[in-house]
């Protein structure tokens, strides 16, 4: 996400964390003590790095957040393949086929299929303004009547509630392969001509994706398996890339508050970015020290922050 | 109003107890209760799941659409497997209670269920899953054309990498002594800094992003800020 002025005050944040957590390290060094084996009583000490990045990435986030609300701009760089939405639906349309949303092989309890399927209200509700046909194969019950709720939902907001069929949004199997074989099935006979994926694929995103090319269809796909990027960034026209596809929601609702939160992930990544300079730091000071004291710290800071 | 007002109810609180649960040892059983809840949800919703595959098949059948005949082998798969494993027919008799039909083992290649499953569906399941060499062979072939100098550079990595898992590639360069100072020219050596140093650096930003997304998305949802999974009528 670009970074505004506004992140000055994250950056500096950023580096009191980074700070805050290597003297930690280097601390246990001078007093000869390893990172001790933690005892898990109530609270799990292993944890409490995650914990305090935890607090920090939170307490930015919430803080971009209530900037949002208090006024402040909010600038989000542009997302092309959120962007091309409009364009594969219209081309949907005027070619009259239908547009195809796949939400990924996963349940509701994984976070990308609940990021797929705030993507595909805005779909549905851009389906239902052009009166394009929308078709949602899933593969979990539950995803079929969180995907019907929303698509209804869109067409309500379109002010087109006659056109919603729930016929279109339908339960395949659980099995993936069963799936894939059903999906694209209805590809290679219906001929879409716009193809979505997002949610968490696995073995199956180059089989949709390479299937959905051979019909020439616009194909844009959003996940955060990073074992399946490629494949689809070779077979599709645009891909959402992990953390983009997670920011999708908030960039298509267009609402300030959820920019903001947008731009409050930046902390984290200075957080990320401060960490990992002070780890080659200390690691390259390491390996030239011959008292071996740097390289003890340095295998504290990395057992600290690798729990 | 209270259509929106308790399911955000009940996602602040699971949130809550999930993220607690992560951290207090105590909690952890909570975290576990939450996701009964949910396994419970997902067995009534497997009901509904189904009734519209049947409903979904029937309509196919009847109204002849393209593929009407795919639509009656899963109707008659379907109900054959739910009948033959749920009154566990030609089920193997158990040991202890030899006398009760239904205490016998279905998921044995003995019985019908598990024969249908391991010999009819692995290899069909198996048959899809092949069918991914070819596909991963014709997107290289588009994503490897050196249309422009990024293009060149992953055609260039693609060909190291693949030359190296190759016996070409230790013809090539395994001559070359692994201690002498021109050891790095060796196309195994070449390989493993390109996944090591490259690979890993570049996964590695991608999963710092994504972690941060989760994060975001997550405090959002519980916060009740995104609220775009909830119907608006």
């Amino acid at each position: 996400m670009q970074q505004t002025t506004s992140a000055r005050g994250f950056t500096a944040l950023a580096a009191v964390s980074a700070a805050l957590l290597a003297p930690c390290a280097v601390a246990m060094a001078q007093a000869g003590d390893a990172v001790a084996a933690p005892e898990h009583g109530w609270f799990r000490g292993d944890r409490t790095a995650l914990l305090v990045a935890l607090g920090v990435v939170g307490i930015a986030i919430v803080i971009a957040i209530m900037r949002a609300r208090a006024g402040h701009p909010v600038k989000i760089r542009r997302m092309p393949a959120l962007d091309a939405v409009d364009e594969a639906i219209g081309r949907a349309t005027e070619m009259g086929r239908p547009v195809f949303f796949i939400p990924g092989i996963q349940d509701m309890t994984d976070i990308q299929t609940v990021a797929g399927v705030t993507i595909l209200g805005r779909v549905a509700r851009t389906a239902a303004e052009y009166d394009a046909k929308l078709e949602v194969p899933t593969s979990r019950s539950i995803v079929m009547s969180a995907a019907r709720d929303i698509v209804q939902a869109a067409h309500f907001e379109a002010g087109r509630p006659d056109t919603f069929d729930a016929g279109r949004i339908n339960y395949i199997t659980d099995e993936q392969f069963g799936y894939v074989a059903a999906v694209t099935g209805s590809m290679m006979r219906e001929k879409p001509a716009a193809c979505f994926y997002m949610g968490a694929f696995y073995a199956e995103s180059l089989l949709f994706a390479e299937n959905g090319n051979s019909i020439g269809a616009i194909q844009i796909a959003g996940t955060a398996e990073p074992s399946q990027l490629p494949f689809f960034v070779a077979a599709c026209d645009y891909t959402l890339i992990g953390e983009e596809f997670f920011a999708a929601s908030a960039y298509l609702s267009g609402e300030r508050v959820q920019l903001g939160s947008i731009q409050g992930q930046d902390i984290g990544k200075m957080l990320a970015a401060g960490l990992i300079a002070v780890g080659v730091v200390v690691g390259t000071i390491a390996a030239f020290d011959p008292s071996g004291k740097v390289s003890t710290a340095f295998e504290n800071l990395k057992s600290l922050i690798g729990g | 109003m209270l259509q929106r007002t308790i399911p955000i109810a009940i996602l602040c609180l699971s949130g809550a107890i999930m993220v607690g649960a992560y951290f207090i040892s105590s909690a952890q059983s909570w975290g576990e209760t939450v996701t009964t809840w949910f396994n419970i949800l997902a067995a009534v919703a497997f009901v509904l799941g189904a009734g519209n595959l049947i409903a979904m098949n029937l309509e196919k059948i009847s109204s002849q659409r393209a593929g009407w005949g795919y639509a009656a082998i899963t109707l008659v798969s379907f109900a054959f497997m739910l009948v033959v494993g749920l009154l566990k027919l030609g089920a193997v008799p158990n040991d202890k209670h030899p006398d009760i039909h239904l205490a016998g083992s279905y998921d044995t290649t003995a019985s019908p269920f598990g024969w249908m499953y391991e010999y009819v569906m692995s290899p069909l399941t198996s048959t899809m899953f092949a069918l991914l060499a070819f596909y991963v062979a014709s997107a290289a072939f588009r994503a490897f054309r050196a249309k422009n100098t990024e293009s060149i550079l992953l055609l260039g990595t693609a060909f190291i990498v693949l030359l190296a898992q190759t016996a070409a590639g230790m013809f090539l360069t395994g001559w070359i002594p692994e201690d002498s100072a021109f050891a790095f020219l060796r196309l195994d050596k070449i390989k493993s800094g390109i996944i090591e140093h490259v690979q890993t650096a570049g996964m590695r930003a991608i999963m710092i992003g994504i972690a941060l997304g989760i994060a975001a998305m997550s405090l959002r949802l519980i916060l009740g800020i995104d609220r775009s999974y909830l119907s608006k009528n």
